[in-house]
């Protein structure tokens, strides 16, 4: 049986009088990287922070590693990583990865470790202020990352990374998932797809499609996974949504 | 509460004042300055003894409230309080932790601006000048937990700014500095009392024309104790775990 990080069943935000997420389901298994692709304003953070337990007036169930979301048991086993990076830009690197270690009880020989990780051990005494965006985003992936989290939650950590460093955490978010960690990571770049276990794609509030890659370009006979994410926007625009979601009807009654 | 995080959370926000030395010198030398003005302008000795006492009560109250309020804001716009809230820190870690790093700010800033009082500028209490520094160090711990409150209430770095002529001004006004308290029309008299300045103005106000002044600061200290707690605690109220 598929064991899952992450259920959501007929989850529903609303922020204001604008529903961001209507009626989501989601399945994300543990031990995967799932990249959640869409153009921004789709709802792809509000989902995340859904996930993390942080976002109010959520309707529907999310259960997150067998707890309901946000339960204070979550909070040493779920690493969140915001767009903007969220550390002490007044602290050096080392600080702030010394202070967020000691508050998930994780130890001092890990900072050094995870700071290899992200490819930042030359920088461990320089303050947040005087890196680049890039290396500061990769600060506040470090810091998601002292706790040992069993699931990895990243909006767009990827966003102003050179090639090389993208390929280099991208193959960090593999080596985590092969050692049991879930990665539910965030992206509006399509070609990011291609380094994702399983793809979810979210459009005003709605998910196209929740499959993997290869399955995905199978159904809807595109080459690529943008051409695929076309395919379907013009499926649901044409009123053909039950392709894009099989097995599932496209306006199930509410319980 | 969890000693290990809230040292842990204290130890981080002193290192961050530590990084920022001009603000460190800031709280240190500008309370020195003032009273060093005042005294020189105070041609009445007995005037600066009483009038300089009670003034080291307010440099804290002052200081400690815009430091507060303006690193906590940091916290809030930043995205590093919701991260935090979201780790097993808890919120009386993070209340707890702001509280001993100013805390301990306005004990140096306290010794440092009673001690360019008394020896520098001749300040002459009746009462222990040790009881000076105590008050000073309550009215800041005041301070800092009334910015932990205020900056709840702002969007914007600017906006917390222009908190402190809000929340402060007006004590500074009614808190019996330029008009005794006794003195003043009724309804501005009742405004006073409940206003925490007040307290530390009178308390202070006692050190500096009482022998024996233990009496009447109790009464004094537990008042700004109460405002302390009462202002935390709605504090907390205040770190929401969720975004809107």
């Amino acid at each position: 049986m598929m064991k899952y990080a992450v259920r959501a069943e007929g989850l529903s935000v609303r922020r204001g009088r604008h529903e961001v997420l209507r009626d989501i389901d989601l399945a994300v298994p543990v031990g995967q990287v799932v990249g959640l692709l869409g153009p921004s304003g789709g709802g792809k953070s509000t989902l995340m922070r859904s996930v993390v337990g942080v976002q109010e007036r959520v309707s529907g169930t999310v259960e997150v590693l067998g707890e309901p979301a946000g339960s204070p048991g979550l909070r040493r086993r779920v690493g969140y990583v915001t767009q903007s990076p969220s550390v002490y830009r007044d602290l050096t690197v080392g600080q702030n990865l010394r202070y967020f270690a000691t508050l998930v009880g994780a130890d001092r020989g890990r900072v050094d470790q995870v700071l290899g990780q992200v490819d930042l051990g030359g920088q461990v005494d320089q303050r947040v202020a005087d890196l680049s965006g890039g290396q500061a985003s990769r600060v506040s992936l470090a810091a998601a990352l002292v706790g040992h989290p069993d699931l990895l939650v990243l909006d767009e950590p990827t966003v102003g990374l050179d090639p090389v460093l993208r390929r280099s955490l991208w193959q960090l978010f593999a080596t985590l998932a092969a050692s049991g960690t879930t990665v539910l990571v965030s992206s509006h770049v399509m070609d990011e797809a291609a380094r994702c276990d399983r793809l979810v794609l979210l459009r005003e509030g709605r998910i196209l499609a929740d499959d993997t890659l290869p399955a995905l370009l199978d159904r809807t006979g595109a080459d690529d996974a943008e051409g695929a994410f076309l395919h379907l926007v013009d499926d649901a625009a044409a009123g053909r949504t039950g392709s894009s979601a099989p097995g599932r009807a496209p306006h199930r009654s509410r319980r | 509460m969890n000693p290990t995080r809230t040292a842990a959370t204290a130890g981080r926000v002193l290192a961050q004042l530590r990084a920022d030395r001009r603000t460190l010198a800031l709280m240190l030398v500008v309370p020195c300055v003032l009273l060093g003005l005042l005294a020189w302008m105070s041609q009445d000795a007995p005037l600066f003894d009483r009038s300089g006492a009670q003034l080291l009560g307010l440099f804290p109250l002052v200081v400690m409230f815009v430091v507060t309020s303006v690193t906590t804001l940091g916290e809030r716009t930043s995205g590093t309080l919701e991260r935090l809230l979201s780790t097993p820190l808890g919120r009386t870690d993070f209340l707890g932790g702001y509280a001993l790093a100013f805390g301990a700010m306005a004990v140096l800033q306290a010794l440092v601006a009673t001690a360019f009082a008394v020896w520098v500028c001749g300040l002459e209490v009746q009462g222990p000048v040790v009881w000076l520094v105590v008050v000073a160090v309550a009215s800041g711990l005041l301070g800092t937990t009334l910015g932990l409150l205020a900056s709840a209430f702002a969007r914007t770095e600017f906006q917390a700014v222009q908190f402190m002529p809000a929340f402060v001004l007006p004590q500074l006004l009614l808190c019996g500095l330029f008009v005794p308290r006794d003195q003043m029309p009724r309804a501005l008299e009742l405004l006073s009392a409940v206003i925490p300045l007040s307290y530390a103005v009178d308390a202070l106000g006692a050190v500096a024309t009482t022998v024996e002044p233990a009496a009447e600061l109790g009464a004094d200290l537990a008042v700004l104790a109460a405002f302390a707690a009462g202002s935390i605690a709605l504090a907390s109220l205040t770190l929401r775990r969720h975004t809107p």
